[in-house]
């Protein structure tokens, strides 16, 4: 194990890479002028924050649709299915394995790209996380359509704000696990040029390999 | 690889951003045209001037001499048959809010009261009837030019002395009088519909002088410029007051007492026969330009609110009055004393006074009308009583976020009756000539015909005025962390519903933060002992 050589597979494709920096994006913007309209600082200013974060939520919501199309007709959406198989060794080698240099447990494929952690986390991301916020955004900003026979903005803000608190957490601590690959900025510069370092040893069809993939 | 990714990311990025274009907010519509609601209202008011058909100083009926006003009035009368009939029937006339004439409740010629003035006695105090429509109060016709002489023109004077020259049989005698005649009919000649002058007489001066009733009246209207009032500035639409305040039959639009201006903001489009009193009769609901969040605050927030900066923002305006410090005399002589506006700040007939330039209103929710205390109303002496004041709640639908001037007193109340009361103030027993608060008391509510037990002392009281007038223009409309601000916003004080920027929940923010500094401890940490076991990985690697 400890001879193995490393490899790179291309494990992300264009769409996927685009997705995710242009949500890591509109998450990291929606946060900051998010937190302005609620009053923690200011920064650009209240008028100019709410029209960015409608504008950005809006686009959101719309380039989720898409998202939520493309995860469905690639059939990517299986990457999200949550499994106990060998999530505790995954908790495990977090908790202590990553201390003793101990090889993570789950090596990334294409057919399986998230280990059971992530897919458990990334499943309740944007099953549950991202719909909720993107609703309750939906409701706060149609508010005045509605307002007067349903209820008050007050708990549509409160989950908004919530929901946001634990975007940020979720966030955190995303950002650091990227540290965690085989350098520090290994898994970050996967999903910037697409291609993964794994070990040679783990299984890889020949369609995986850089001659014969673009 | 990276390099051929550029192109399609850019493609779709565009694609994308085209896409959710057409629903952006105003971040995606920088100028442009014209907000909708000024475009409309520039419509409403493009015909610049009301044709008229007709010179009154061509009508023979009004080049005769005159000997009183009530004959000016016959003349009038002559051709607008239906004008003194109409009139009556006003509340300009009445002093009554109610149509109905038994009904004394609310009006200056009821039971109403305030906390300037406070009472104006059943008409009993004359120095009240200077504002009066009539020759006469009541007891004589109505004097017309009061509303519609365009001449600043001592009418009662000039027919006292006409009168006093016409019993005399001295020809210079009828000379004079005949000149002053000729002063008269040359004065009556010149009639228009009311201007400002003819309005601003009375309702800039409310309260016995300039600027100190209203706040947003005063007769710095009488020319302003547009800085000042966007419609009535002279250097911009010129507005006269009869341009909103709408009439029919001699009934102007605007709010009395308890009864709001209008039942339901319509705008023209909706209703073109309603009056033009309302902001949206011209601008609309959704004046603001598309998308604009700014439309999405008209079903809770008064234009007003937003558009009136401050008020009373060249002439002061009086703030409170403590009748309690009245009474004062230097060498045992009435005196006052000025304060820094150039207003008086005590005066021995009145009592203790604030004047303020360029005040912050406060903020009610306010459906239009307002509840009103009367000298008949129970009180509770222990609380600020609230004379007048807005009605609205949050929840109710027809309720606005609205500005008013909110003008503090403190004033004589019956402390056996718990009741607000009405001293006599001017002529030679009121309180002005006597400083004796149990005689003008007395005297005061025996106007009124309601009880005075004798027994007095002064409560502290509120009263509301709207603040609709002094419209800004748009540049110096609020801006939206006068509201949207955690702390000290101008709405800080108002409840009973959520504004971002304004409220959190405690219990969400500090689960909030928990979380986050959970999360930053739990990476800190972690990060912490991977760099100290940092070698354990090489060594396994490495070795």
């Amino acid at each position: 194990m400890d001879d193995k050589k490393i490899i790179k597979i291309y494990l992300y494709t264009r769409f996927e890479r685009f997705w995710h920096w242009l949500q890591a994006f509109m998450i990291v913007a929606l946060i900051i002028t998010g937190l302005e309209i609620h009053g923690t600082f200011s920064l650009l200013g209240f008028q100019r924050a709410v029209n960015v974060h409608n504008f950005i939520g809006l686009s959101w919501l719309v380039l989720f649709a898409f998202f939520v199309f493309w995860l469905f007709t690639t059939g990517e959406w299986k990457q999200y299915i949550p499994t106990t198989k060998k999530l505790f060794s995954v908790v495990i080698y977090y908790g202590f394995g990553i201390f003793q240099g101990k090889p993570h447990p789950v090596e990334k494929s294409p057919g399986a790209k998230h280990n059971p952690l992530q897919r458990l986390t990334y499943l309740g991301l944007s099953a549950l996380l991202l719909p909720v916020q993107m609703f309750s955004g939906l409701l706060y900003y149609t508010w005045n359509l509605w307002a007067g026979f349903m209820i008050p903005l007050a708990p549509v803000a409160w989950i908004h704000t919530l929901m946001a608190f634990m975007l940020i957490s979720f966030l955190l601590v995303h950002v650091y696990m990227t540290t965690t690959g085989h350098s520090l900025f290994s898994h970050i510069s996967g999903m910037i040029t697409g291609w993964e370092e794994i070990y040679e040893t783990t299984t890889v069809e020949e369609w995986e390999l850089p001659a014969k993939r673009k | 690889m990276t390099k051929k990714c550029i192109p399609g990311l850019i493609t779709i990025m565009l694609t994308a951003f085209l896409l959710v274009g057409s629903s952006a907010p105003a971040a995606t519509n920088p100028g442009g045209d014209e907000a909708p609601g000024r475009k409309m209202a520039k419509q409403a008011v493009k015909r610049e001037k009301r044709w008229i058909t007709t010179d009154h100083t061509k009508h023979e009926i009004l080049q005769k001499p005159f000997m009183s006003g009530e004959e000016v009035t016959q003349a009038c009368l002559s051709c607008h048959s239906e004008a003194s009939a109409q009139f009556h029937k006003t509340i300009h006339w009445t002093w009554l809010a109610s149509g109905d004439k038994k009904d004394m409740k609310y009006g200056k010629a009821g039971y109403s009261v305030n906390n300037f003035c406070i009472s104006a006695n059943a008409m009993e105090d004359k120095s009240c009837l200077k504002c009066h429509a009539g020759w006469n109060g009541v007891d004589e016709g109505v004097n017309c030019l009061k509303c519609h002489g365009t001449e600043k023109f001592n009418y009662k004077e000039a027919f006292t002395d006409i009168q006093a020259f016409a019993q005399d049989d001295d020809p210079e005698s009828k000379e004079i009088m005949e000149e002053i005649q000729a002063e008269v009919t040359n004065a009556v000649g010149k009639i228009a519909l009311p201007g400002r002058n003819n309005c601003g007489e009375c309702h800039f001066k409310g309260g016995g002088g300039d600027g100190v009733k209203h706040g947003d009246l005063d007769t710095s209207l009488m020319k302003p410029n547009k800085i000042l009032d966007v419609h009535m500035g002279t250097d911009g639409e010129d507005f006269s007051c009869t341009r909103c305040h709408t009439t029919t039959n001699h009934n102007i639009a605007g709010r009395v007492y308890t009864n709001p201006a209008v039942e339901s903001s319509k705008s023209l489009l909706e209703d073109d026969l309603a009056p033009k009193i309302t902001c949206i009769s011209c601008h609309s609901d959704a004046p603001h330009k598309n998308d604009s969040k700014m439309n999405d605050h008209t079903d809770k927030v008064s234009c007003q609110a937003c558009h009136i900066p401050e008020y009373a923002r060249v002439n002061p305006t009086k703030m409170s009055w403590d009748w309690a410090k009245a009474g004062d005399l230097k060498d045992g002589k009435p005196y006052h004393t000025k304060g820094e506006l150039g207003k008086d700040i005590y005066k021995s007939i009145k009592g203790q006074m604030t004047w303020e330039k360029n005040v912050v209103p406060e903020y009610f929710w306010s459906n239009g009308t307002q509840t009103s205390t009367t000298a008949e109303d129970i009180i509770d002496p222990s609380t600020v009583v609230k004379v007048s004041h807005p009605v609205g709640d949050a929840k109710d639908p027809d309720s606005r976020i609205f500005p008013f001037k909110i003008h503090r007193g403190n004033q004589p109340y019956d402390k056996i009756n718990k009741t607000l009361l009405a001293p006599l103030l001017s002529g030679e027993k009121g309180y002005w000539t006597t400083f004796n608060w149990e005689e003008a008391l007395t005297l005061g509510n025996d106007t009124l015909g309601l009880p005075f037990s004798g027994e007095f002392d002064f409560v502290k009281t509120t009263y509301a005025f709207p603040i609709t007038h002094m419209v800004a223009p748009k540049d110096k409309a609020l801006d939206c962390t006068q509201c949207h601000r955690r702390d000290n916003g101008r709405l800080a004080t108002l409840s009973g519903f959520y504004m971002p920027g304004r409220d959190k929940s405690t219990a969400v923010d500090s689960l909030g933060w928990i979380i986050i500094l959970g999360s930053l401890g739990g990476v800190g940490l972690h990060g912490l002992g991977r760099f100290f076991t940092r070698k354990n990985g090489r060594r396994k690697n490495h070795g």
